[in-house]
């Protein structure tokens, strides 16, 4: 079976920035692989590791300043990888759902994989709707917010655990092929290996535009328009401690007596 | 032109959940603006009491789609796309809980309908814009959402719920469902019980990824115990394994109502804060002054958790 992992670089906002129109300034931007993807391309590579899995091949929308974070999948068991990217996607402000999913689907056709994973949610957009969006565009069954897989290959069913609210999971029966959409906690996701960095270094990630895929700029085109970015405006009246670490410990010791839950 | 206004309840277990009741509200406040009717779903399970049940003030009509007792996503896309062809909705909402992850998104492509997800405020001026946060709920953004129909899902406790039994027209719909579907429901499972119910104590200190690493950890134990106090913590700790699933607080752990919930190094996600908001008194410790945290709590100091925390501990020693 192949293993289609999509792996999204998102951006990490620093502690202190600016917003210049609508957007974060570049320069307080970190870029780092999405913490869901990473539990995505563990299950993929211990599927493999375990025998179902022949290939894992990841596929990332972004630029080519993503091939960094491309290549910690690669040197955590990745096979491969393929990069969407070409002008008419670099000049969309927002990337909405059915882009996505419009392009994650081309790709599908052409990898023809059994089964896709993919995060839950990224960390920048936090659409959470980009892997469900694409089964129904491919016609495959899914499961969102996964944190157990049990693959029977015979049956050709995957047996998981949805994570429901307040500590309930739901256990369910999914039909082959299917996209999954994974939660943290599923595994353990590995620190990258020397080797596998070293590995990494050979394996291809194949750079392709919206015509290798067999799309037209129509396919960026999108509904969704940003039209403001802001702070939110905070309704707190928290009150900050000022002063060293010792003041500070200091009056919060003399809240946590006045409030009785501390001697 | 369509103008109405469709919103799917969601119920587990055979309680209709409190997202339901907030989807009511904003869908009123959306359908006066469109000049609509509120129309609302309710899919499987006890429908004719569920069906009484949503009947609230703002509601125009209720209607019940008997098929399936619990949640499954291929029969609710069904039954919505059903309705959505026969009320012609301008706008439909559905949660956005676990579930509304598992079948809005489908719902939008399969109709071709814009969809904004996540949404903290819905607005509608002769079109649709969404209020919606990105980067950790470090800066919030308005989104137009163009087309002639769209699909939102609302974020949970945004909205206040809806009180009031209404006059809503309630009636069974007949959505004709293919039933032979490729995801079976096949249990629930209770996860997180263990020696200590976080639930119950009256003071907790909670820790998040600021802690770092697991050689951190007895920091924190020696604090715990210095004010015999409980331990608890945002997921990353119990993703990681330093801590049982049972101290997990938020949205899939606990949710918890201490007298004070003194939370070092976490962001205040909003998945967190739907566990410990209920809190009398928050104190937060973080380095970043713009932590979503500190838009919830009552006390917070500005600094790093390995200097103020041996200071605490020694206040207590
Ligand atoms: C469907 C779903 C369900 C979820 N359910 C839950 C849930 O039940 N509970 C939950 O917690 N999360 C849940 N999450 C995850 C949630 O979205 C966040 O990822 C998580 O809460 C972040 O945890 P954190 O605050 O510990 O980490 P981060 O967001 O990484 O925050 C760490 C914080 O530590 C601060 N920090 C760093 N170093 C220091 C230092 N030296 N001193 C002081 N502060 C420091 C940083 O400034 C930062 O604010 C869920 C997510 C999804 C998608």
């Amino acid at each position: 079976m192949k293993v289609l992992v999509t792996v999204k670089e998102v951006a990490e906002v620093a502690d202190d920035f600016e917003i210049e129109g609508t957007e974060v300034g570049e320069r307080y931007l970190e870029y780092d692989l999405n913490e869901w993807d990473d539990y995505a391309v563990e299950e993929a590579v211990q599927l493999k590791e375990d025998g179902p899995a022949e290939e894992v091949v990841t596929v990332t929308i972004g630029p080519e300043r993503a091939e960094e974070t491309i290549r910690m999948a690669l040197a955590k068991g990745a096979d491969r990888a393929i990069r969407v990217w070409d002008d008419a996607l670099a000049e969309a402000e927002l990337l909405d759902v059915e882009t996505k999913t419009n392009l994650l689907a081309a790709v599908v056709e052409e990898e023809d994989p059994d089964l896709v994973l993919t995060g839950v949610q990224s960390g920048d957009d936090n659409f959470g709707a980009t892997g469900v969006s694409l089964a129904d565009q491919i016609g495959f069954e899914w499961g969102a917010v996964v944190n157990a897989l049990d693959y029977d290959h015979d049956e050709g069913v995957a047996h998981v655990h949805r994570e429901l609210e307040g500590g309930v999971e739901e256990l369910t029966d999914i039909q082959m092929p299917a996209v999954l959409t994974i939660q943290t906690g599923i595994n353990e996701p590995r620190y990258a290996s020397l080797r596998g960095i070293r590995q990494a270094q050979s394996k291809e990630i194949a750079p392709k535009t919206l015509a290798d895929v067999g799309l037209d700029a129509d396919a960026v085109e999108s509904d969704l328009t940003l039209t403001s970015m802001y702070e939110p405006e905070s309704e707190s009246d928290v009150e900050l401690f000022e002063g060293d670490a010792s003041e500070t410990a200091g009056r919060l010791a003399e809240v946590l007596r006045e409030k009785g839950v501390a001697e | 032109m369509s103008s109405d206004v469709l919103a799917v309840a969601e119920h587990r277990r055979g309680e209709i959940r409190d997202v339901s009741y907030e989807l009511i509200t904003a869908g009123h406040h959306l359908a006066n603006d469109t000049g609509g009717d509120l129309h609302l779903a309710v899919i499987g399970g006890d429908t004719e009491r569920f069906g009484e049940d949503l009947n609230r003030e703002g509601v125009d009509y209720v209607h019940t789609v008997s098929e399936g007792e619990e949640f499954n996503h291929d029969i609710y896309v069904q039954a919505v796309e059903a309705l959505h062809a026969e009320l012609d909705p301008e706008v439909v909402l559905m949660p956005n809980s676990v579930n509304g992850l598992d079948y809005a998104p489908a719902v939008a492509n399969r109709l071709d309908i814009p969809l904004a997800t996540d949404a903290v405020g819905v607005d509608y001026d002769g079109g649709l814009t969404v209020t919606r946060e990105m980067y950790g709920s470090k800066v919030e953004t308005t989104v137009e959402v163009g087309g002639d129909q769209q699909a939102v899902t609302i974020r949970g406790a945004e909205w206040p719920a809806a009180e009031g039994v209404g006059d809503a027209e309630i009636a069974e719909f007949d959505a004709d469902i293919d039933t032979d579907v490729g995801s079976t429901v096949t249990g629930f499972e209770e996860v997180g019980s263990g020696d200590v119910d976080i639930s119950e104590a009256d003071f907790i200190v909670s820790i998040g990824r600021g802690i770092e690493e697991e050689e951190n950890l007895p920091l924190i134990e020696d604090l715990v115990e210095a004010l015999d106090a409980t331990l608890a913590s945002s997921r990353p700790i119990v993703d990681n394994g330093w801590l049982p699933k049972n101290r997990q607080v938020g949205q899939s752990g606990k949710v918890v109502t201490p007298k004070v919930y003194l939370a070092i190094g976490i962001s205040g996600a909003v998945q967190h804060v739907a566990g410990m908001k209920g809190s009398d008194t928050i104190v937060a410790v973080n380095t970043d002054p713009n932590a979503p945290i500190f838009d919830i709590a009552d006390y917070g100091i500005v600094g790093d958790l390995f200097e103020v925390v041996p200071e605490l501990i020694e206040e207590f020693e």
